[in-house]
């Protein structure tokens, strides 16, 4: 079991399990992805119920955040444009950029 | 200039290209449709002599970065470069990516750009055109008049059938360009009007071929819509998306990638590099930046395409 370290993040906790950008945010806190290079910094998240993810692209090209399920969307951000979602229900959330298919991502709400 | 040489190529297949790029007595239909978009009416004729016509690609107006702080002044100079062709063409393709970001003012812009030219243009959307809330509805309002479902159509020119393809909506997690079975539904029905002599050119936004699949450079079901194009004898595909000129034959198909107008981008698979703007220095800009025109007049049974940069 990895060793838990704490870091606060814009106020909020969060609790990051190792190097492989597991975190897993405290309900009704605050979890920051960014988007470098046609990546998502954190493939996958582990959030609580009642969580805000926070998306931020910081490339030079527009990116999208659209759940595979349909239940949340961005739209085009911009460079330095941000999105946010409440994930309120537990269950695993796939999304994509749809302008770059290749990019995906899961956010895991408990 | 680069022409497309078919040698190799079966020799009923090449006797039949010979004939139509040859000769002005074959600038007919074998059994074709009438046009949807109007267009050949007109021009088709009083003209019975070969034609070119223009391709202008990922114009990408609302893009402003450092190495190119307006894209609306590259989009002019290329547009100028048009207008200023020896012998004017006929009309436009735009393969994509007009906008940046689908904004009316962005499609405004570029529609007072484009009008310099004074010629038709026919379009088909990037990515970046179907960003709006309605997911294409702006840009579809705007130039898909006649064309089906996500803005799909095809319009005949001088006996050469165009088919234009949307390939940049409802992409699916993971994967690359995709044309859906409607669209593809579509194109058996349109192609299955016209025999395999007739000249083909299809235009779309991301590349039918799998260029660089790690970085969504192809199009998922591009091989269904290849298998409907099989039985023409020539056959040539136009996109941009990947802001370089590329080229490959694949049988009677010939594939051409397209310059931007605005920026380039690398080379598929470049060591370090992301499928994103690519820097450039100032001053070289104007020569990873370009315009095509596609010419119709016989160079032995070749299409001849020149690929032309702003500089």
């Amino acid at each position: 079991m990895p060793r838990l370290r704490l870091a606060a993040v814009g106020g909020a906790v969060i609790l990051a399990f190792g190097a492989i950008g597991v975190a897993v945010a405290a309900a009704g806190g605050a979890s920051a992805v960014t988007i470098d290079n046609f990546t998502f910094s954190a493939p996958a998240i582990t959030v609580a119920a009642g969580s805000t993810v926070t998306w931020t692209n910081r490339d030079d090209i527009p990116h999208t955040v659209r759940a595979v399920d349909g239940s949340f969307h961005s739209k085009a951000m911009d460079t330095a444009d941000s999105y946010s979602f409440t994930f309120t229900k537990p269950g695993v959330y796939n999304y994509f950029c749809t302008l770059h298919p290749k990019m995906v991502g899961k956010v895991i709400v408990k | 200039m680069s022409g497309l040489d078919r040698d190799g190529e079966s020799r009923r297949g090449a006797l039949r290209c010979l004939a139509w790029a040859g000769a002005g007595l074959v600038w007919t239909l074998a059994g074709g449709v009438p046009a949807s978009l109007g267009l050949e009416a007109a021009a088709a004729t009083r003209r019975t002599s070969p034609f070119s016509f223009v391709q202008i690609s990922d114009s990408h107006i609302g893009f402003s970065k450092p190495f190119n702080p307006d894209a609306r002044v590259t989009f002019r100079e290329a547009v100028a470069k048009i207008a200023a062709l020896p012998r004017r063409p006929d009309f436009i393709l735009h393969t994509g990516d007009v906008s940046q970001l689908s904004k009316d003012s962005q499609f405004d812009d570029a529609d007072q750009i484009i009008k310099e030219a004074g010629l038709p243009v026919f379009h088909v959307p990037g990515e970046h055109d179907v960003l709006d809330e309605g997911q294409g509805r702006a840009f579809l309002d705007r130039y898909g008049k006649g064309s089906k479902g996500a803005g799909w159509y095809s319009f005949d020119h001088a006996g050469v059938h165009f088919v234009a393809l949307v390939n940049v909506v409802n992409l699916k997690a993971g994967g690359m360009g995709d044309l859906g079975p409607d669209q593809l539904t579509w194109l058996k029905d349109d192609l299955s009007a016209h025999g395999s002599s007739t000249p083909i050119v299809v235009f779309t936004h991301i590349p039918l071929w799998a260029i660089y699949p790690d970085w969504g450079w192809g199009t998922d079901d591009a091989a269904e819509a290849l298998a409907l194009l099989r039985r023409f004898g020539s056959v040539t595909v136009l996109n941009g998306h990947i802001h370089q000129v590329q080229q490959k034959v694949e049988g009677h198909v010939a594939f051409y990638t397209a310059r931007s107008t605005a920026f380039p981008q690398a080379a598929p698979g470049a060591p370090g590099a992301t499928p994103g703007p690519l820097a450039v220095a100032a001053g070289q800009l104007r020569e990873v930046l370009g315009v095509r025109e596609v010419d119709f007049v016989a160079r032995g049974h070749a299409l001849a395409v020149t690929d032309q940069t702003l500089a």
